[in-house]
């Protein structure tokens, strides 16, 4: 890096801490870009080159992880919107709320955070990628990006207009930094002209970015 | 080990300048912010990333800190906020 610097002084990397013992476990280049991806990325196009692996066979495979997750957490945002009561014992409760529905949460507590005309809820972990994986599957590769994690909790309003949210200045943002043991689930708001709709026509208007946070559910 | 805090409490994370798998990041040590609830008694990080899984289980508290208090040039409304976790031994009362 002391090439484009233009001069010849040593550069000393100074950290108060050291990193040699444990490289991260996710290495990406100041664009982004993920090390293990690029592995990756470069295998699967050798392996489809040579016919041995189909692209849609991956995809297939992608969504075989990610399927089992999403549908849970919009299972229990649909009921929320159905059924008050269920909402509110939810909101005290977020594990024993998804038990009732079946749904086993894999993690120590989740707390559910409601959306509502005047207070949005953002979620992230600046420290790696917690995420309530049990009911959402695996977190999108931006959840756990550096850029995300770095910049949520410094500038979420920049990143939900990115994401094409722009909130307006009279609502509350709250950012929920995820870096212990609770998991987080925003209750995104019902989606006007949804009176008498099913759960199961509710639930799917609950995108995993209304669950996160950085979209709202909209009418598809 | 009893709670120290409750919801309301105003408390300052501390600058323990632990090395290891500590779950309190820089950007709110040394920051003034308000106890939202416990959560609960949990086994502390710290250890059991070093393989100590005896415990003792320690107070986690969610802490909600000013977004102008954690970033001076923060752009939006002051009623901007951000809800975080600590275990007790980061905390003291303010």
């Amino acid at each position: 890096m002391s090439d484009l610097h233009g001069h010849d002084h040593s550069h000393e990397h100074s950290h108060d801490h050291a990193h040699a013992a444990h490289p991260p476990l996710v290495a990406e280049d100041e664009a982004g870009n993920i090390e293990g991806q690029i592995i990756i990325d470069a295998l699967q196009n050798i392996l489809v080159r040579k016919n041995l692996l189909a692209p849609e066979e991956v995809t297939q495979e992608i969504e075989k992880i990610e399927a089992p997750g999403l549908h849970l957490g919009a299972k229990i945002i649909a009921r929320a919107w159905a059924d008050p009561a269920f909402k509110q014992r939810l909101l005290e409760n977020g594990k024993s709320a998804a038990a009732e529905l079946g749904i086993k949460v894999g993690e120590a507590q989740l707390i559910v955070v409601e959306n509502t005309q005047g207070l949005h809820n953002l979620i992230c972990c600046t420290l790696c990628s917690c995420y309530p994986r049990s009911i959402l599957g695996q977190p999108p590769s931006w959840y756990i990006s550096k850029a995300y994690r770095a910049r949520t909790v410094r500038e979420p309003r920049q990143i939900l207009s990115e994401f094409g949210l722009d909130l307006p200045d009279d609502v509350e943002l709250i950012v929920h930094d995820s870096n212990a043991d609770m998991r987080y689930l925003v209750l995104p708001e019902r989606p006007a002209g949804t009176d008498g709709w099913s759960e199961e026509q509710l639930a799917a208007l609950v995108s995993r970015d209304s669950m996160i946070g950085v979209a709202k559910a909209n009418m598809a | 080990m009893k709670a120290r805090f409750r919801a309301g409490d105003r408390v300052r994370v501390l600058h323990l300048g632990k090395a290891g798998h500590v779950r309190t990041p820089f950007y709110v040590r040394g920051k003034v912010g308000t106890v939202s609830e416990l959560c609960g008694y949990y086994l502390n990080p710290e250890d059991l990333a070093v393989g100590n899984t005896g415990g003792p289980v320690i107070p986690l508290y969610r802490v909600s800190f000013r977004q102008h208090d954690l970033w001076p040039d923060y752009h939006g409304p002051a009623h901007d906020t951000l809800s975080i976790e600590i275990y007790d031994h980061w905390l003291a009362a303010e």
